[in-house]
């Protein structure tokens, strides 16, 4: 089975010549289908980088990315938008939702930009609302809804266009314990249920909810451990 | 594919979380619209003024005056020269098959007494035609006839003018005037025409019959001018060809030497007028259209701000998988929606200026529909243009650096 993600000698240079830096320096890696993977790292250690380019946000400099098999290395800006509104499902420390716009709208945002789901859009989003255990706060906006429940909303969105890679960039970092807590539930659930998560962090016991760790210092692999869960079997997510 | 009400939606809603920002933004364009609409109005109102001010100088009138008298090689003023008989008049009338009407003009200034009341004006010999060439109708009493004329009477048609200024409440009507002295009997007095569009009021005059202009009062056989009604306003120029022949043949010009009078016909100070207020009304657009412009610039200036503003919104949506032409879209979409508003509040207002216009200054002004509609269009199109380089801008933003931006 074609794992979801598969990175091999990936390299980012940022800047040209003397003023070269390399934010990532040969990586190679592979996610499979249903795994939970984190990544961990100081700031500074290329996770930012490495988040970004998983995120088809941006493009490698050397070195090769699949997702899902197709390589992603040399497509065009609209290519790479259109593999995120298909693919990929963002999880932000900041939680990033639309200001005064209600959370059914902020859910229905990657259902507006795709073909796929013409028609079935509210329900859609409904449906992904009461996933994250918010249904009854579908019309407020994120203003009126607290740190944790705008998280879940944007969990909501994250998957209410059934992507392959729910990717998730520190996403209790705004959050208290028990709302952390709270959220790495709602994603160890949906794992449970066979969503592929790549979970990037700094912190120690947030990483510990994964099947699998690797960390990184100065954009290399210097770790690769078993997480807190058991590794996903071959059948799991199918 | 980005549906249009989502389009649509989205940019209202984002109008309306900045409604003073957005209504100032379009007061521009409202103003330029208004402008354009109320400036063509005014424009085309005074050129049907002046139109119907021309039409009402006669029934398709045709003047033929004297040229003018040349002393050792120094031409005078034209009508100067003694060229046009009352046989002249009766040649044209009888020969040029185009001519439905023809009067002899024959003129004199004059003071007019009644009473101890006297006013100056001027005294217009003409024959019994002359009233209908002019389309002048008779308010009470009653013109002259061909009788009067032969008989060089002493009998006149007054003006408004001289009848509110001598008999003040008196029916003029059957009252005796002295004109030089003579006494004429009042037998009708005109409507009122008013000023023409040059400003000379056309109600102070005294209409008698020409022969007793020659006559009585100037003592010469030669005419003043000659008017003629042809049968339409498209026989003017073969009409006009006709009286030239026949006068250069009765006042024997040879070959090659110029008129000794001039024909001039409605239709050429029509089209003198008509380019006179297309040149205003090109103006009046022109001064409105600047207006509409800084509307525009306007409109950038807030779109351009508003993409700062919602970089981070950009960057969202273009996370979730918005691609470079939907976002470019979504902010077209918001500086088409801005316009067109702007067009149509601008059409309410230039509707409304126009209004206001007519019924306080008197103004004929008349909405031209080509007006509202090519104003609303450039500001839709003005929408676009001006909309387009904050949209592409907002378009190409970096989606990393768009989420990061604070």
């Amino acid at each position: 089975m074609t794992p979801v993600i598969e990175v091999r000698d990936l390299v980012k240079v940022y800047g040209r010549g003397e003023n070269a830096v390399a934010a990532l320096r040969g990586l190679s890696f592979q996610v499979g289908r249903g795994d939970m993977l984190a990544i961990m790292g100081a700031s500074g250690s290329g996770k930012s980088t490495l988040m970004n380019i998983l995120g088809c946000l941006d493009r490698p400099t050397s070195g090769s990315y699949l997702l899902d098999g197709q390589d992603v290395g040399r497509m065009t800006r609209s290519r790479l938008a259109q593999l995120r509104n298909e693919r990929i499902g963002f999880v932000f420390q900041s939680f990033n939702l639309l200001p005064r716009t209600s959370a059914l709208e902020n859910v229905e945002l990657p259902l507006i930009y795709s073909d796929r789901f013409r028609g079935s859009v509210a329900p859609r989003a409904r449906a992904a609302l009461e996933l994250v255990g918010l249904s009854d706060r579908a019309h407020h906006v994120p203003s009126e809804l607290s740190g944790g429940q705008q998280q879940r909303v944007a969990v909501a969105r994250a998957l209410v266009n059934e992507p392959s890679l729910l990717l998730a960039d520190e996403p209790t970092g705004n959050l208290d314990t028990a709302t952390s807590r709270e959220i790495m539930e709602v994603l160890c659930r949906l794992n449970d249920g066979g969503m592929t998560v790549v979970l990037i962090t700094h912190e120690r016991d947030i990483a510990e909810y994964a099947r699998r760790v690797i960390v990184l210092r100065d954009g290399q692999i210097v770790e690769e451990r078993v997480g807190g869960r058991s590794p996903v079997t071959a059948t799991a997510g199918g | 594919m980005l549906r249009t009400w989502l389009l649509l939606r989205v940019a209202l809603r984002a109008i309306a979380r900045n409604k003073m920002r957005s209504a100032l933004t379009v007061l521009g364009i409202i103003i330029g619209v208004g402008a354009v609409i109320a400036m063509v109005g005014i424009g085309e109102g005074a050129s049907q003024m002046v139109q119907s001010q021309i039409s009402s100088l006669g029934d398709n009138l045709i003047t033929i005056f004297p040229g003018s008298h040349m002393a050792g090689g120094a031409h005078s003023g034209a009508g100067t020269r003694s060229s046009l008989t009352e046989q002249d008049a009766a040649a044209i009338g009888a020969q040029v098959p185009e001519i439905t009407a023809i009067s002899p003009v024959a003129r004199a200034g004059a003071q007019v007494v009644y009473g101890n009341q006297n006013w100056a004006t001027s005294i217009e010999g003409g024959d019994p035609d002359y009233f209908s060439i002019r389309r002048w109708q008779i308010e009470s009493g009653t013109g002259f006839n061909e009788s009067a004329v032969r008989g060089q009477a002493k009998v006149a048609v007054i003006g408004k003018t001289i009848a509110d200024q001598l008999f003040q409440g008196v029916d003029p009507v059957g009252q005796t005037i002295r004109i030089k002295k003579i006494p004429f009997q009042v037998i009708g007095v005109l409507e009122a025409k008013g000023q023409n569009s040059w400003g000379r009021d056309q109600d102070d005059v005294v209409i008698v019959p020409y022969t007793t202009v020659l006559k009585r009062l100037t003592g010469t056989t030669y005419l003043g001018q000659i008017l003629a009604s042809a049968t339409s306003m498209e026989a003017l120029p073969q009409a006009t060809e006709a009286i030239t022949q026949l006068l250069r043949q009765r006042h024997r010009i040879p070959a090659g030497q110029e008129d000794d009078f001039t024909v001039r016909t409605q239709q050429d100070i029509s089209n003198v007028m008509g380019s006179t207020t297309k040149v205003m009304r090109g103006l009046l657009a022109a001064i409105a259209s600047v207006s509409l412009l800084v509307g525009g610039i306007g409109i950038m200036n807030i779109m351009l701000v508003s993409v700062t503003e919602r970089t981070r919104e950009i960057g969202i949506r273009m996370a979730v998988g918005a691609k470079g032409w939907h976002v470019m879209m979504q902010f077209l979409a918001e500086a088409v929606v801005l316009a067109c508003f702007g067009g149509l509040l601008g059409i309410a207002l230039g509707v409304g200026a126009a209004d206001i216009v007519r019924k306080t200054a008197n103004w004929p002004v008349l909405i031209q529909p080509e007006a509202v509609a090519g104003s609303f269009l450039v500001a839709a199109v003005i929408g676009i243009f001006f909309g387009f380089w904050p949209a592409r801008k907002a378009s190409r933003l970096d989606p990393i650096e768009a989420l990061r931006y604070e």
